[in-house]
C-alpha cells in the first residue's frame, strides 16, 4: 500500500544522484556518486567506516551541502528545494538521538508538531505508529529509560510520522545486540510493507544488508565500487561467495600501505568536519 | 501534500513544539531550577546588603537594594542565556539538532523556539528574585501593567542573549571552546552596564560601551517597571525597542548560522 506524501507510484524513480562530490579540506569523503533508487526499494549502502556512507546520506537528506554534483528526491533539488525535499524525507541519524529526558510521546509530539502535523491528526497517528512499533506501552516511560533497541525503533517511528517518500536510516543497527538488530529490521522491512516508502539504510555489517535488502551500492573510500541485487553481485564471484569476498574482491586493488593512509585521511576528515563542518 | 494548516499557524505550532520540549524537560526535573536560584539569593543578600551601606551609588533617594534587584534579575536572566548556545553543542553532539534541521520546520521558527524556551527559564529566575526581593522589602511594584511590562523585558532579553549564544555555538561548535568565550562575554557584557551602579558612574570610555550595550536597556525598563520609586532614564518604549530590533537581528543571523550544526 502507498500511503506515502508524494504519491509517486512504486517502481518509478524516487532518488536521482548525479555526480554528488563532498570534500573537507583535500580529503574527498564522497566521490562523484551516481545512482536511481526507486520508489519502495529498500536499498542497502554497505561499507567500511569511513567509507562516505553518512556523508552521503546527510547530503541526500538536506544537512550536509555537496561540493558538487546534485541530487533529486521525489523530483526536487536537494540544494536550491531544500525544504520541499525535507517534506518528502525521513532520517534516523547514526547516534541514539532521541530526547533522553522526553517520554516516548513527548519526543512523538515533537516531531509531530515540527512536521506541521494538524492538532487532530497528531495524537491519533502518533498511537497507530507506536502501536506497529511495538512502543504503545512504554510511551509514558522517559526515553532515557529505553533499551537501545527501543530507542532505535522510537526514532523510526518519528521519522515517519508525516509518512516520507524516502526514509534514511544511517547504521540503525549499529550497537544493538543481535536479537535488537532483528526486530529493528522486522520493522523496517513491515514498514516498507505497509507505507510503500522507500528505505535506504547504511550498515558495515554485509550479513544483514544481504538479507534485508533489494538491491546495493558497495562503498569505499567515497565511490560506489558496485550496485546490484546481492545475488547480482555474488554471482561475480561464482557460487559459494559473499557479499565480504565481493566486497574484498572489487576494493582489494589498494595495498595495505594505501588502505592505513586511506584510514589516516578518513580520522583527520573526521576531526576537520567536526570542528570547521 | 497533507498540509492543510495555514503558513501562519504550522510556523506557530513548530516553534511551539521546541518551547513545549523546553517546559516538560524542566516539569521531569525541576531540581535544575532550584539550583540556578542560589546565584541571584548569593548576590542579594552578600553584595547587595553590604554595598547597601555605600553613600552615593544608587542615584537620588533609591535605596541600594532596590536598585540592585532590578540589575540582579536582568543579571541571572543574562546567565540563563549566555550559556544557552551550550546545551546546543550537546545537541548537537546527541543529534537531536540534526532531527530539528531535518524537518521542513523553518530555521526561523527553530531559532525562535530557542530563544522562547530560555525565556521560560528566565520567568522562573524572576520569579526567585521577586520573592527575595519583597522578603528583603524592596518598593516592589505589582501593578498589572507593570508586571506585564516586567514580563516582555524579560522575554525579550533572554531570548536576545539566548541567540548571541547560539550564534557563538554555531562557530565554536565545541563545548570547551564553548566555555572560554562565555565566560570572557559574560563579564563585560554584565560590568559593563548599568546592573550594578549607575552609568553616571563610569568613566566616558566605559559608558560610551554601556550606552551600546542591550543588558543596559533591559536593565533600564526592568528598574522602571519593578520599582515603585524609580523612572526610566531612556524611556520604557526605547529601551522594548532597542531589545526587539537586537533580537530581530540576532535571529535573522542565526537562522542562517543554525544551518551549520547539521553537519
Amino acid at each position: 500500500m502507498d500511503m506515502t506524501v508524494s504519491g509517486i507510484p512504486a517502481g518509478s524513480s524516487i532518488i536521482d544522484i548525479d555526480g554528488l562530490t563532498r570534500r573537507f579540506g583535500d580529503f574527498i569523503a564522497v566521490n562523484a556518486v551516481s545512482a536511481n533508487i526507486a520508489k519502495g526499494e529498500v536499498f542497502g549502502l554497505i561499507g567500511p567506516n569511513g567509507a562516505g556512507k553518512s556523508t552521503l546520506i546527510k547530503m541526500l537528506a538536506t544537512l550536509l551541502p555537496p561540493s558538487s554534483g546534485m541530487a533529486h528526491i521525489a523530483g526536487f533539488d536537494i540544494r536550491r528545494n531544500a525544504a520541499q525535499v525535507r517534506r518528502h524525507i525521513g532520517y534516523v541519524p547514526q547516534l541514539l538521538s532521541a530526547d533522553g529526558s522526553l517520554t516516548g510521546i513527548e519526543n512523538m509530539l515533537l516531531s509531530s508538531r515540527l512536521y506541521g502535523i494538524p492538532r487532530h491528526q497528531q495524537h491519533q497517528r502518533i498511537a497507530q505508529i507506536l502501536d506497529t512499533m511495538g512502543l504503545t506501552e512504554h510511551a509514558g516511560n522517559l526515553v532515557g529509560h529505553y533499551s537501545g533497541g527501543m530507542i532505535r525503533r522510537l526514532e523510526i517511528a518519528q521519522s515517519l510520522l508525516h509518512r516520507p517518500d524516502v526514509l534514511f536510516l544511517d547504521e540503525p543497527t549499529v550497537g544493538l545486540d543481535p536479537a535488537a538488530r532483528e526486530i529493528v529490521w522486522e520493522h523496517v522491512l513491515q514498514l516498507r510493507a505497509r507505507y510503500g516508502a522507500t528505505m535506504v539504510v547504511s550498515s558495515h555489517n554485509m550479513d544483514e544488508i544481504d538479507a534485508n535488502c533489494d538491491r546495493i551500492a558497495m562503498i569505499d573510500r567515497g565511490r560506489f565500487i558496485a550496485v546490484g541485487t546481492p545475488a547480482e553481485l555474488k554471482r561475480r564471484l561464482g557460487n559459494d561467495a559473499t557479499l565480504d569476498d565481493v566486497f574484498i574482491a572489487l576494493a582489494g586493488e589498494g595495498t595495505d600501505a594505501e588502505r592505513q593512509k586511506s584510514y589516516e585521511d578518513v580520522r583527520q576528515a573526521r576531526r576537520a568536519a567536526r570542528e570547521h563542518g | 501534500m497533507d498540509n492543510p494548516m495555514n503558513p501562519v499557524a504550522t510556523f506557530i505550532q513548530q516553534t511551539y513544539g521546541i518551547i513545549a520540549v523546553e517546559m516538560q524537560k524542566l516539569r521531569h526535573d525541576p531540581w535544575e531550577l532550584a539550583s540556578r536560584a542560589i546565584q541571584p539569593v548569593l548576590w542579594l543578600l552578600l553584595f547587595g546588603e553590604v554595598m547597601a551601606k555605600v553613600r552615593g551609588v544608587s542615584p537620588g533617594d533609591v535605596n541600594y537594594l532596590d536598585f540592585l534587584s532590578a540589575g540582579i534579575l536582568a543579571q541571572s536572566v543574562l546567565f540563563v542565556a549566555i550559556f544557552y548556545g551550550i546545551s546546543a553543542i550537546w545537541e548537537r553532539d546527541l543529534g537531536v539538532v540534526q532531527r530539528y534541521l531535518v524537518s521542513p520546520a523553518p530555521r526561523s521558527a527553530l531559532v525562535i523556539g530557542k530563544a522562547l524556551s530560555a525565556s521560560v527559564r528566565a520567568l522562573s529566575q524572576a520569579v526567585v528574585v521577586y520573592i527575595l526581593a519583597a522578603t528583603l522589602g524592596v518598593g516592589l511594584s505589582f501593578d498589572p501593567l507593570h508586571m506585564a511590562g516586567v514580563l516582555v523585558a524579560i522575554v525579550l532579553g533572554s531570548g536576545l542573549f539566548s541567540t548571541f549564544s547560539l550564534i557563538i555555538a554555531c562557530i565554536v561548535k565545541t563545548r570547551e571552546r564553548f566555555m572560554g568565550i562565555g565566560q570572557v562575554l559574560t563579564m563585560p557584557i554584565f560590568f559593563a552596564s548599568n546592573a550594578i551602579y549607575p552609568i553616571s558612574l563610569m568613566p566616558g570610555w566605559l559608558r560610551a560601551i554601556a550606552h551600546v550595550n542591550p543588558l543596559t536597556y533591559q536593565v533600564d525598563a526592568l528598574r522602571s517597571l519593578m520599582l515603585t520609586n524609580s523612572a526610566s532614564e531612556y524611556g520604557i518604549a526605547t529601551d522594548l525597542a532597542v531589545l526587539a530590533g537586537v533580537s530581530a537581528l540576532l535571529t535573522a543571523v542565526a537562522a542562517k548560522m543554525y544551518e551549520r550544526m547539521g553537519y
